[in-house]
């Protein structure tokens, strides 16, 4: 013992460590780290919530006060999750709500909560703080008055993207008149009418707002009440951004932008009237981000704001941008690092919007500290993408979405494969990409090779044969998460390279071509991972070991296969001691 | 410090431990979601059934969707994104629009109309006429009514009843509360000097 620090200097110096992935370096280098680290962790993050068990984490960390878990695959968020799949939290709430009593935070990413749960949570943690519930399910408004009632301290509330059922839709008012901690209110997710005066009241006696995301029903008129009383805000979401054209209101509502001098977010902008676009002109200069992916305006509006932009950081658009309007973002917005551009009309061959490949290109030329890019479109080439591809090495993110699968280079009619090739040759930190259009077996051997720093890889519609699943299988060192689509990848490439299964967090492939019986085998040879098969037709136990299955949803756990499973979903584990 | 419980340095702790743990959210219980019945989720269950099943090599489904061949989560657009633009679609295709009523002097009923339907004035006086075989003339300071015996008012949000004509369209249809189809003879009030 006479030549190890004592455990409280240990204690101390590991207090500074916050990252997950440098907390659990630490954890590794000897027991004694291990004990101490582990007693001192305070923020645990379970990137799939069925990799642990609760009872493992709180028999590890008995000192917690902020919980981050994420549930569903990411394909649910585009319906290829069945209703009914998993992602529960109860089990979770049940046991933290007595290992716990301290927690303080609690965050959650496409899971299901009940409103029993959200009860549970505001009566178990007297120092709660922090709420955020991003692409969850499950629970109503009663469970939100439950948390405004309960939650003394409450500083965050956050429902990003959250499916709420609306019942009746006062909640509000279930905040104590006492309660004046709130920093960040996110309703936007919320489809029913709140009551604007408990609103109001609300917001009245919360100095240190910071955040508020209005929900859509929020009119317009009762836009400018709201600022006057939190001209201190930093991020504003606004309601419906529309009204019948008055002087007046026009002229109150930018007076109430004109208080806000703190103002660096905007976001909301549901059925726009550009009648009321100017009210916010004298916040644009200060603006990080804009989210104007809601706001049906044309170029000339969208463009008449960016311009006046030079500070953004971060915008999301629809495609009514056009080109003409990423010209002028490209000119303007020399600090862009994220740029998301959605479809208005994704259903549709030809939507009469006048943006291509080309858009993109100007961005990557003007914007140097371009890094995250989501990009849908209609058309693109492969040399528009070696061209982005060189004017960006520094790009972390590329998701690119060509709204007609496997549609080829628009100009020679060849598959993309060089384009993508050369985003991860050039593109050499790149960490998320997400491919589209024509794709052989030949972009899986560039990306195998080249996109080493790669963690999360998209697939859709793409490749020959099992060969490109085993170039990435076994070339994309970083890889964590691999999420495939409707390819032609079956057995062979996914029975080579079980071992990297379990150096990731999870795998999906639907509408594929594995088979029942490797899935079996798959379980068999590797204990520690679930081999989840998704399939809807019912008579799974009945068909042969040849037939593909539907969906396959394969990740590494420690917690054995999971007992919350609807009956279309098999863990395909032969060991009879996990059989009830 | 408290005394530290030496455990195994192995992170992936035994699965013995599995025998011993309590497990809670077995199927069945109060957790399971219902299914669900809110608009936004409409695609979830049957849109799952759409797709390809485990024995076909295209993916293509089986069941006629409105615009075109609909793929299951295809383009990856988030539901909630969807539907937004739909419902501006739906606003304007099929005119959950502005519907006002509309009477006209001497007529026993009343008619109900879509002023979204329409994008101008003039076009509101042809659908006008058609309704109710009339003439309608749109008043002006140099032709009076224009020589027909009709003119048309309406009543604004405040309550007030006002002429049509003087203000741009979209800001008539936004505080056109219901239409009148007056006598000339007794609109003249309305107007001026004549």
């Amino acid at each position: 013992m006479g030549y190890s620090f004592p455990e409280e200097v240990l204690e101390h110096v590991f207090s500074f460590i916050s990252l997950h992935t440098d907390r659990n370096a630490v954890s590794l280098v000897c027991k004694s780290w291990y004990e101490i680290e582990r007693w001192c962790r305070r923020r645990i993050f379970i990137g799939n919530c069925y990799a642990v068990s609760p009872g493992i984490v709180i028999r590890r960390f008995p000192e917690v006060r902020s919980v981050e878990l994420k549930g569903k695959p990411h394909f649910a968020d585009f319906n290829l999750v069945p209703d009914g799949w998993g992602g529960y939290f109860y089990p979770w709430i049940c046991e933290m709500a007595r290992a716990y009593p301290w927690l303080e935070e609690i965050r959650l990413k496409r899971m299901v909560i009940t409103d029993e749960s959200l009860e549970l949570i505001s009566k178990s943690f007297k120092n709660f703080k922090v709420l955020v519930l991003s692409s969850c399910e499950g629970f109503s408004i009663d469970g939100l008055a439950a948390i405004a009632a309960n939650c003394r301290n409450l500083r965050e509330l956050d429902l990003r993207e959250s499916e709420v059922e609306d019942l009746s839709g006062h909640w509000l008012s279930h905040f104590p008149d006492s309660c004046t901690s709130l920093q960040s209110l996110n309703m936007s997710c919320l489809l029913s009418e709140v009551s604007f005066s408990a609103l109001v009241r609300l917001i009245a006696r919360s100095p240190n707002l910071k955040t508020l995301r209005l929900n859509r029903a929020v009119p317009l008129e009762k836009l400018s009440t709201l600022l006057h009383r939190a001209p201190q805000l930093v991020e504003l979401g606004t309601g419906a951004y529309s009204a019948e054209i008055r002087q007046d209101l026009l002229s109150n509502l930018t007076e109430a932008f004109a208080k806000c001098k703190e103002l660096e977010g905007l976001s909301g902008f549901w059925d726009v009237v550009p009648f009321y676009l100017p009210a916010f002109y004298s916040v644009c200069s200060r603006l990080t981000s804009l989210n104007l992916s809601y706001a049906t305006i044309q170029s000339p509006d969208v463009t008449k704001i960016i311009t006046q932009c030079p500070n953004l950081q971060r915008l999301s658009v629809l495609d009514y941008i056009e080109d003409t309007g990423l010209d002028a973002l490209s000119l303007s917005c020399k600090e862009l690092r994220e740029l998301r551009v959605f479809p208005s009309d994704p259903f549709v061959a030809d939507a009469n919007v006048a943006l291509t490949e080309q858009g993109l290109v100007s961005v990557s030329e003007g914007c140097s500290k371009l890094q995250s890019v989501l990009y849908f479109c209609r058309q693109m080439s492969n040399s528009a993408l070696t061209t982005i591809a060189k004017n960006r090495p520094n790009l972390t993110c590329f998701r690119l979405c060509i709204l007609e699968p496997r549609a080829p280079d628009y100009q020679t009619l060849e598959p993309l494969d060089h384009g993508f090739g050369a985003i991860v040759d050039h593109c050499k930190q790149l960490q998320r990409l997400s491919l589209s259009g024509l794709l052989t077996d030949r972009v899986f051997e560039y990306i195998g090779n080249r996109a080493k720093k790669l963690e999360m890889l998209s697939i859709a519609f793409a490749g020959d044969s099992d060969l490109g699943l085993h170039f990435v299988l076994s070339g994309c060192e970083s890889l964590r998460k691999l999420e495939i689509r409707d390819c032609p990848f079956g057995d062979k490439a996914l029975l080579a390279n079980v071992s990297k299964l379990e150096t990731m967090r999870s795998l999906w492939m639907s509408s594929c071509s594995v088979s029942l019986g490797a899935c079996k085998w798959l379980s068999q040879k590797m204990p520690r991972l679930n081999v989840e098969v998704i399939d809807e037709q019912g008579d799974l136990d009945s068909r042969p070991d040849s037939c593909h299955v539907e969906k396959l949803y394969v990740y590494r756990t420690v917690a054995g296969p999971r007992l919350d499973m609807p009956s279309f979903v098999r863990t395909m584990n032969q060991n009879p001691a996990y059989r009830r | 410090m408290d005394q530290i419980k030496r455990n195994t340095l192995n992170l992936f702790e035994d699965n013995d431990h599995l025998t011993t743990e309590l497990r809670l959210g077995l199927p069945g219980s109060d957790d399971q979601p219902e299914i669900k019945t809110t608009s936004l989720s409409s695609n979830k269950r049957s849109s799952s059934e759409m797709g390809s099943s485990s024995c076909m090599d295209e993916n293509e489904s089986t069941f006629s969707p409105p615009a075109k061949e609909q793929i299951v989560g295809w383009p990856p657009v988030r539901s909630y994104r969807k539907n937004i633009l739909q419902v501006k679609k739906m606003e304007s295709d099929t005119g959950s629009g502005i519907y006002v009523k509309v009477s006209m002097d001497g007529a026993p009923y009343l008619r109900k109309l879509d002023l979204k339907m329409y994008t101008s004035y003039e076009e509101l006086m042809k659908g006008l006429q058609d309704m109710f075989k009339c003439l309608i003339g749109l008043y002006s300071e140099r032709e009076g009514y224009n020589g027909s015996h009709h003119a048309l008012t309406y009543e604004d949000k405040e309550g007030d009843w006002m002429l049509v004509g003087d203000v741009p369209w979209e800001m008539f249809i936004s505080t056109c509360k219901r239409l009148r189809i007056m006598k000339s003879c007794e609109a003249r009030g309305l107007g001026g000097s004549l």
